[in-house]
């Protein structure tokens, strides 16, 4: 547990946005000047144009500031056995230098987050996730013997993601990585300390992950700027990626589902099984948060929400359009939808109202409202459920890695 | 004689909101206003020090946007300004600022505890939860649950529906938040002594009873229901002082032809038959009226304006029973500069909004055991605000208003009367606590209001001072406010009305009982509401 602690800074109110470990460089390379809030700290929407962004995702590499991710440590020798009560899988199968995509439920099953755990030890673990979660893990962790920090501003993150990534990790001299497979981390030595590499990502792509001190930030983003231009590194923004992340297939809080912990609606949260997060959920284990409450509803006859992923007829995204059944009932809403460039499909990630999506799953048409120049195209489009992720990239697992 | 439609006893700001709304409905009304201004406890005026003062209520939030509409306030001059954040002042010489930017929010309570600062999130989302319930009900009149009327037994299935709609957890959340105390439900969240002192005092404020007892966390919702704008628990200024909102009400009232007369206070209500007939005032002249309506509260409507005889007994043994107790007092001050507040850095926003000094519930509890003895508290709680920063049409140029809410404060000293002399010990305890956290303060003062319950109950009428007409808790709450069987706004004489916040849903600058005085008025003369349009939907 860690002690609270008064921490004198006081003047937090002048710049109430943050910025990254990473911005110096960000704000040199910006041409868009389109900064977000990202949890309190400074992000980018775009570099400086969204759509060449994505192409460096799909055919060179890409780095994006990954540094807003909350990040907590947790330690100890009890630290794998509190991780396995907080989350959806099993974390005692999760052997140490390996990352698990994960899951974690209120006492309802509600999902409160998702996130990646990794392991870099035996009794050390890094959960990174969209959401704030500290007094929720510090409730979890009470008679477990492990120490929670919050790490989020201590620690930079950079993902770099794209078929040229692992070239550009070589010829930046982090050497060995060849034999890095999907969910893997090693820790490499820069400046004097250390940068822990893992091959994961948020687009379905070959694609690492790397962390470090904040301090060690920009001289690990030179080192990775400096190799790696040459072979077509480029600084991206969200929307970039947001396109690479509908396309592998990934949901984004807030935006595919509502974390039970913010929904001011108590209809709108969640169970995993309601949002495509049944296969995370491992009910050989005894004990874990919302597992009662998981099971209960499995018994009593499946989820009363489908997530699903929509082929949608035509080329028009159909973002936040609404589902219907036989073009007449409501069936659902669309949370994330676009033109797919890899797949030059018209693809969508929905929310279906049961029996839609589970007993009913054809005659589904999505009402698309187009604005053009002042006039909305009302559009019926049919909808065609279709498997996550849309897209599935070789590379994004062959070891050792290529360019192609 | 001239008979009118309704004549209304007191211009406060539910007074007006009946009386505009029934004069549209195309009856002939008359407010009647014992002093020589209208708005009750909604009223600024300058009283000679040069700076106009909110005399009494300080802040609008409640202040429900329909009736703004309905009435057309916004055309008859009301503004109201959102305003930032808060403080609490801190006997270390630190502070906790409370900031509109969700994120410097969060930084300021992380400096206490990183744990409260995310802990913060929850609290917000279960106290929306538990607004967005109730906001519905604001507008609407409490059904009688003994009641066998279609109407009763249709908005009791309308509520039972409300609840039928909850989880089994919400519906647990629900009755323990009615219940419980505002600290212990803070302890559920917190565990930072000066966040839980700051978000407590929403709980207590205007209430006779400490932080540690039950009741307490139900009057924090009273609190946080409001709006600007559609922001939900944000609080703002009337541009002018709150008597804007009353001046806007008397606008709207006589544009659309009502009649208010000042200087006429009600002495008794007339009735004849059992059936009120109008009313007789100080003067002894009497004013006929086939509707008589009170905004006076529900003590000095029963036990003072009608004759013990005209009702039955265990009506008045339940409206003297009434919690209707002074616990709070105020002090309008007058600055000639903006004061200065050493603990914060340079140009931090939070004095713009509340300002406090009780940095722990334990020292908000104790000012509430000197009340129990009968004394003020000798380390009271203030709310503090200077809305001239707002608002530049208070005071002259560089000089301020400090509305300055004090609690706790007996409506009888030791079980005598106050004295004058009480009085400026009073002030004194509250200027001395000022000045301990901003030197210099004393000699920036050009003017002071000093008002105890002594002064709010001969000015405004309210019993005790009590500021809500009653307090806030829940068994005085909906089909129980006031009275049992009488909580539809009608008295056991026909023809006599009461329309204050003693009624249903209570007090604040909310107007809601008003309107909802007049919906039932209206249904009993057989006339549509015209322009009462419907309560705005909670999505």
């Amino acid at each position: 547990m860690i002690a609270p602690r008064r921490h004198p800074a006081q003047d937090h109110f002048r710049q109430p946005l943050t910025e990254t470990p990473f911005h110096p460089r960000l704000a040199a390379l910006c041409e868009t000047e389109s900064w977000y809030n990202w949890a309190g700290q400074k992000a980018l929407h775009s570099v400086y144009d969204e759509e060449l962004e994505y192409f460096a995702i799909r055919s060179t590499a890409a780095v994006f500031d990954i540094s807003p991710m909350i990040k907590y440590r947790i330690r100890g020798p009890g630290a794998e056995a509190m991780l396995n009560r907080l989350t959806l899988r099993d974390v005692r199968k999760l052997a140490p230098g390996r990352v698990q995509y994960t899951a974690w439920c209120d006492d309802a099953g509600e999902v409160l987050d998702d996130g990646t755990l990794f392991r870099p030890g035996p009794q050390e673990f890094r959960l990174c996730s969209q959401g704030r979660h500290l007094p929720w893990i510090l409730d979890t962790a009470e008679g477990f013997d492990c120490t929670v920090e919050d790490e989020s501003t201590a620690i930079a993150g950079l993902a770099l993601q794209g078929p040229a990534s692992f070239a550009v990790l070589q010829a930046a001299g982090f050497s060995g990585l060849e034999t890095l497979k999907t969910f893997n981390i090693r820790d490499l030595p820069h400046e004097g300390g250390q940068v822990t590499i893992s091959r994961t990502g948020f687009t379905g792509d070959l694609g690492y992950e790397l962390f470090c001190p904040a301090e060690a930030a920009l001289s690990l983003w030179d080192r990775l700027w400096s190799a790696g231009a040459p072979l077509g590194l480029k600084p991206i923004g969200y929307n970039a990626l947001d396109r690479a992340r509908i396309e592998a297939g990934f949901i984004v809080p807030g935006t595919d589902f509502i974390a039970t912990d913010l929904a001011l609606r108590a209809d709108r949260a969640r169970l995993p099984d309601e949002i495509g997060l049944d296969w995370l959920v491992d009910p050989a284990k005894t004990q874990f948060n919302g597992r009662r409450a998981i099971m209960a509803a499995r018994a009593k006859g499946g989820p009363r929400h489908v997530l699903v992923g929509l082929e949608v007829e035509d080329n028009t995204p159909a973002v936040g359009a609404i589902l219907y059944h036989h073009k007449k009932r409501e069936a659902g809403v669309v949370s994330s939808a676009i033109w797919s460039p890899m797949l030059k499909r018209n693809i969508a990630i929905a929310s279906l109202d049961a029996p839609y999506g589970s007993r009913i799953t054809e005659d589904l048409w999505v009402e698309i409202y187009a604005l053009r120049e002042l006039r909305y195209h009302k559009l019926m489009k049919r909808a065609r459920i279709v498997p996550r992720p849309f897209l599935k990239l070789r590379r994004r697992t062959v070891t050792p890695p290529g360019l192609v | 004689m001239k008979r009118h439609d309704v004549v209304l006893i007191g211009g406060g700001h539910n007074g007006l909101v009946a009386a505009c709304y029934l004069q549209r409905a195309g009856l002939d009304v008359l407010v009647l206003e014992k002093n020589a201004w209208v708005g009750g406890a909604a009223t600024s005026r300058d009283t000679g020090t040069g700076v106009t003062f909110s005399n009494c209520s300080y802040v609008c939030s409640l202040f429900r946007p329909e009736i703004m509409r309905d009435l057309e306030l916004p055309r008859h001059g009301l503004q109201v300004i959102a305003y930032e954040g808060g403080v609490v002042f801190t006997e270390d010489g630190d502070y906790l600022a409370a900031y509109r930017d969700h994120d410097a929010h969060r930084r300021e309570i992380a400096r206490f505890s990183p744990r409260d600062a995310e802990a913060y999130e929850t609290y917000a989302r279960d106290v929306t939860r538990q607004c967005r319930f109730i906001q519905p009900l604001l507008m609407r009149t409490a059904p009688d649950p003994v009641s066998l009327k279609p109407r009763d037994i249709g908005e009791l299935l309308w509520l039972a529906r409300r609840f039928g709609n909850f989880t089994a957890e919400e519906m647990a959340a629900t009755a323990r938040f009615w219940t419980m105390s505002i600290a212990d439900f803070l302890d559920e969240y917190f565990e930072t002594e000066v966040l839980k002192a700051y978000l407590a005092i929403s709980g207590i404020i205007g209430t006779a009873l400490g932080p540690m007892s039950p009741g307490t966390a139900y009057v924090l919702l009273h609190h946080y229901m409001g709006e600007v704008d559609g922001s939900v628990g944000a609080w703002g200024y009337a541009r002018g002082g709150m008597g804007a909102v009353t001046q806007a009400l008397a606008s709207s009232f006589r544009a659309s032809g009502g009649t208010i007369r000042t200087d006429a206070a009600v002495e008794k209500v007339l009735t004849r038959g059992g059936r009120a007939t109008g009313v007789v005032l100080d003067s002894g002249e009497e004013v006929a009226a086939r509707r008589v309506v009170s905004n006076a509260d529900v003590k000095r409507t029963f036990l003072k304006l009608v004759e013990p005889a005209d009702l039955p007994e265990p009506f008045l043994h339940r409206v003297r029973q009434f919690k209707m107790r002074g616990s709070s007092g105020k002090l309008n001050i007058a600055l000639d500069g903006m004061p200065e507040f050493p603990a914060l850095p340079e140009g931090c926003r939070c004095t713009m909004g509340d300002m406090h000094f009780s940095d722990s519930i334990e020292r908000l509890e104790r000012g509430y055991d000197d009340w129990k003895a009968g004394r003020w508290s000798a380390d009271p709680f203030l709310d503090m605000m200077i809305p001239t920063q707002l608002d530049p049409t208070m005071a002259p140029p560089g000089q301020h208003f400090m509305s300055c809410f004090v609690q706790y404060c007996p409506p009888k000293v030791e079980g005598r009367d106050w004295t004058d002399a009480d009085r400026d010990a009073f002030a004194e305890t509250v200027v001395s606590q000022i000045a301990d956290y901003s030197p210099g303060f004393r000699d920036r003062i050009i003017g002071m209001e000093v008002r105890t319950p002594r002064e709010l109950e001969a000015e405004v009428g309210l019993t005790e001072g009590n500021i809500f007409q009653g307090e806030l808790t829940f068994d005085q709450l909906l089909f129980n406010r006031p009275v049992p069987g009488y909580a539809q706004y009608r008295s056991p004489i026909p023809g006599l009305y009461i329309c204050g916040s003693s009624t249903h849903p209570g007090g604040g600058v909310m107007g809601a009982p008003g309107r909802n005085a007049a919906r039932e008025i209206l249904r009993d003369m057989r006339l549509s509401p015209k322009e009462m349009r419907p309560a705005h939907d909670v999505l």
